[in-house]
C-alpha cells in the first residue's frame, strides 16, 4: 500500500470519528505513521462530523485531508460538500440507502453500498459505519485482516466490547456486499 | 519499551503532565483546549491530585501561583483569549520567581475569534505575555509525542530556572491524535529549598513575592533575572534542521506550519529546488544560532506562520540585511496547504508557478 488520506464525513452520531480511529488503529498496528483530526466546534454541533484520517511510511506533514484519495460520505451535504476535492482517480464510498443522488465526477471510482440497510437487516442498527469499513477495507487493503481486528479491538471502549462481535460481523457484511 | 498508543494531542498534555509529577491543575474550560482540563478532572482524583476549575482564568493562574510557591510542580491550560485574561498573574508568577507549567492550544484571534488552529500568539508568548521585563521558557511541539517529551523538560527548566515555562500547542496538535510512546511516571516532589511550605519554626520563612517598592531593589533583581535569562539564551536553544545544509531557500516554521512546511521542502526537492526548514523547537530563546549557521550560503529565507507576520521579525533581527527574508502565512483558523507553501517556495527561487 503506499500512502492513503482519507477523509470522512456524515451526521454527528454515525460513527464517522469511531471509525476513523478504527482505520487510524489498525494502521498502526501496520506498522505505519499514522494521524486522525476531527472536526470540531460548531460544524460538529450542528450535527454534522468529519474525520481526517492520514496513513503513510513516512511522517505525516499536514494531518489536515483537503484532497482525499478516499472519501466515505454518510449524507448526502457530505458529499455536496467534499465530492469535488477527491483527487483523480481517487475512491468515494456512499452509503447508498441514506444518499439516493448519484456521485457526478466520472475520474473516481464510485462505489455505492446500502450500508444502512444492510446493518439494519443483520440486526444492528447504527452500524453502517462499520459495514462502511469492511468495504473501505476490502477495496484498499490498508492492512492485514489481523491488523483491521486490532484495530477494532484498541477502539472500542473496555466497557463496550460485548458489542465486538456485533462490528465484526458488520465489517465482514461490508466485504461480501 | 512502552507500546505506542493513539492518542489526543490534549490528552496526550494531561497524561505526560501527571508523569511529570505535576499533581495540581487549576483551569477554565475553553475550545479547543478542553480536553486537557476534562482528562485531568477525570486522573486528579484517582491519583491524589488537586483538579480545580477556577470561576476564571484570573483565578486559575492565581492558584497556579500559590501552588507554584508552596514547591509543588503545578499547571494550567487554556486557549489565545484565556492567556490574555492571565497575563498579570504569570506575570506575578515570573516576578516572584515561581516555576510552573502553562499551555496555551492557539485559536483564531483577535478578540473572541474563532476557534480553529492558529499561531497568532508568538508575539504574546515571547515578547509580552504580561507587563513588566520578564521571559517564559516557551516550546513549541510539532507532534504528539514531542509534545508529551517536551512537557518533562518544560517542568525540569522551569525548576532549574525558577521561572514559568509554556508550551505554545494550537488546535490541530490539540485535536488530533497520533501514536504516542508515554513515559515513565516520575514521582511527585516538593523539594524546593526556596518555597514557602511550613517550616515548623525549623528555619527562617521563605518569602515569595513580586514587591518591590524600593526601585534600587528591583532594579537589582531585574538585572540578576537577566543574567539567568542571558545564560539560557546562551544554552538553552533548541531547533530541529532538515536539508538545510545545502540548502537555497531555508524555510522558518514552527509547530502545525512546520508539518506543513516539510511536505512543502519535500515536494521542492522533487522539482529540482533546493529548500530546507529550520523548525525551532524553543521559541523563547528564539534558536538564531541555528539559523546563523546557514546565513552565509542561503540565497533566501522564508517564515511560514499561521499568522500575520510574527515569528519573522525574529528571522529578521537574526538575518539582519545579508539575505531576503520572505513571509507566508494563514490566519484566523485557516490551515495552509503544502501546495501553497511550494507555490512560494517557487515564487522565491525565480519560478513561474
Amino acid at each position: 500500500m503506499t500512502d492513503m488520506n482519507i477523509l470522512l464525513a456524515g451526521f454527528g452520531g454515525q460513527g464517522i470519528l469511531f471509525t476513523g480511529k478504527v482505520i487510524a488503529y489498525s494502521g498502526l498496528m501496520e506498522g505505519k505513521e499514522v494521524s486522525w483530526l476531527p472536526s470540531y466546534g460548531p460544524e460538529m454541533r450542528g450535527g454534522t462530523a468529519n474525520c481526517s484520517v492520514c496513513l503513510s511510511d513516512a511522517a505525516i506533514g499536514s494531518p489536515l485531508v483537503t484532497n482525499p484519495d478516499v472519501l466515505v460520505a454518510m449524507n448526502l451535504p457530505s458529499l455536496d460538500k467534499f465530492e469535488n476535492d477527491v483527487v483523480p482517480g481517487g475512491l468515494i464510498i456512499v452509503d447508498s440507502s441514506i444518499i439516493k443522488k448519484k456521485v457526478e465526477r466520472t475520474d473516481v471510482k464510485t462505489i455505492y453500498i446500502p450500508a444502512s440497510e444492510i446493518a439494519e437487516n443483520a440486526g444492528i442498527k447504527g452500524a453502517a459505519n462499520m459495514v462502511i469499513l469492511g468495504k473501505l477495507f476490502k477495496e484498499t487493503n490498508f492492512c492485514t485482516p489481523d491488523n483491521l481486528d486490532k484495530g477494532l479491538q484498541k477502539t472500542i471502549p473496555a466497557k463496550k466490547m460485548d458489542l465486538l462481535d456485533k462490528n465484526r460481523l458488520c465489517i465482514k457484511l461490508g466485504t461480501e456486499n | 519499551m512502552a507500546e505506542k498508543v493513539l492518542m489526543k494531542g490534549n490528552e496526550a498534555i494531561a497524561e505526560a503532565a501527571i508523569a511529570a509529577g505535576c499533581r495540581h491543575f487549576f483551569g477554565y474550560p475553553i475550545t479547543p483546549q478542553t480536553e486537557v482540563a476534562a482528562y485531568m478532572s477525570k486522573r486528579m482524583p484517582k491519583i491524589g491530585g488537586v483538579y480545580l476549575q477556577a470561576e476564571s482564568e484570573v483565578a486559575s493562574i492565581n492558584m497556579v501561583l500559590g501552588a507554584g510557591a508552596a514547591g509543588v510542580r503545578v499547571m494550567t491550560s487554556t486557549s489565545s483569549p484565556g492567556i490574555s485574561l492571565m497575563s498579570e498573574g504569570i506575570s506575578y508568577i515570573a516576578g516572584s520567581d515561581v516555576p510552573c507549567l502553562i499551555v496555551n492550544v492557539e485559536r483564531g484571534g483577535p478578540g473572541l475569534g474563532g476557534i480553529q488552529p492558529s499561531q497568532s500568539d508568538y508575539f504574546q508568548a515571547t515578547k509580552a505575555t504580561g507587563h513588566g521585563d520578564f521571559h517564559m521558557l516557551v516550546f513549541a511541539p510539532s507532534t504528539v509525542q514531542e509534545t508529551v517529551d517536551l512537557i518533562s523538560d518544560a517542568f525540569d527548566l522551569g525548576d532549574k530556572y525558577r521561572m514559568p515555562t509554556m508550551i505554545l500547542s494550537d488546535g490541530l496538535l490539540g485535536q488530533m491524535m497520533e501514536p504516542v510512546i508515554l513515559p515513565e511516571h516520575k514521582e511527585p516532589t516538593d523539594d524546593k529549598d526556596w518555597a514557602a511550605k511550613g517550616h515548623q519554626g525549623k528555619r527562617a520563612h521563605n518569602v515569595v513575592n513580586s514587591l518591590y517598592i524600593d526601585p534600587k531593589e528591583l532594579e537589582d533583581l531585574n538585572f540578576k533575572r537577566f543574567e539567568k535569562y542571558k545564560h539560557i539564551m546562551e544554552t538553552e536553544q533548541r531547533a530541529e534542521e532538515y536539508l538545510v545544509n545545502d540548502a537555497d531557500i531555508i524555510i522558518v516554521a514552527f509547530g502545525a506550519s512546520s508539518r506543513i512546511s516539510h511536505s512543502a521542502v519535500d515536494m521542492a526537492r522533487k522539482q529540482g529546488i533546493k529548500a530546507g526548514l529550520i523548525r525551532p523547537i524553543t521559541l523563547w530563546p528564539f534558536p538564531e544560532k541555528f539559523i546563523k549557521k546557514h546565513v552565509g550560503h542561503a540565497k533566501a529565507f522564508l517564515s511560514v506562520e499561521m499568522n500575520m507576520g510574527q515569528m519573522v521579525e525574529d528571522v529578521k533581527l537574526t538575518v539582519k540585511d545579508e539575505k531576503p527574508v520572505h513571509f507566508f502565512g494563514r490566519t484566523g483558523g485557516m490551515v495552509p496547504t503544502p501546495k501553497e507553501v511550494l507555490e512560494q517556495i517557487i515564487k522565491i527561487n525565480g519560478g513561474e508557478c
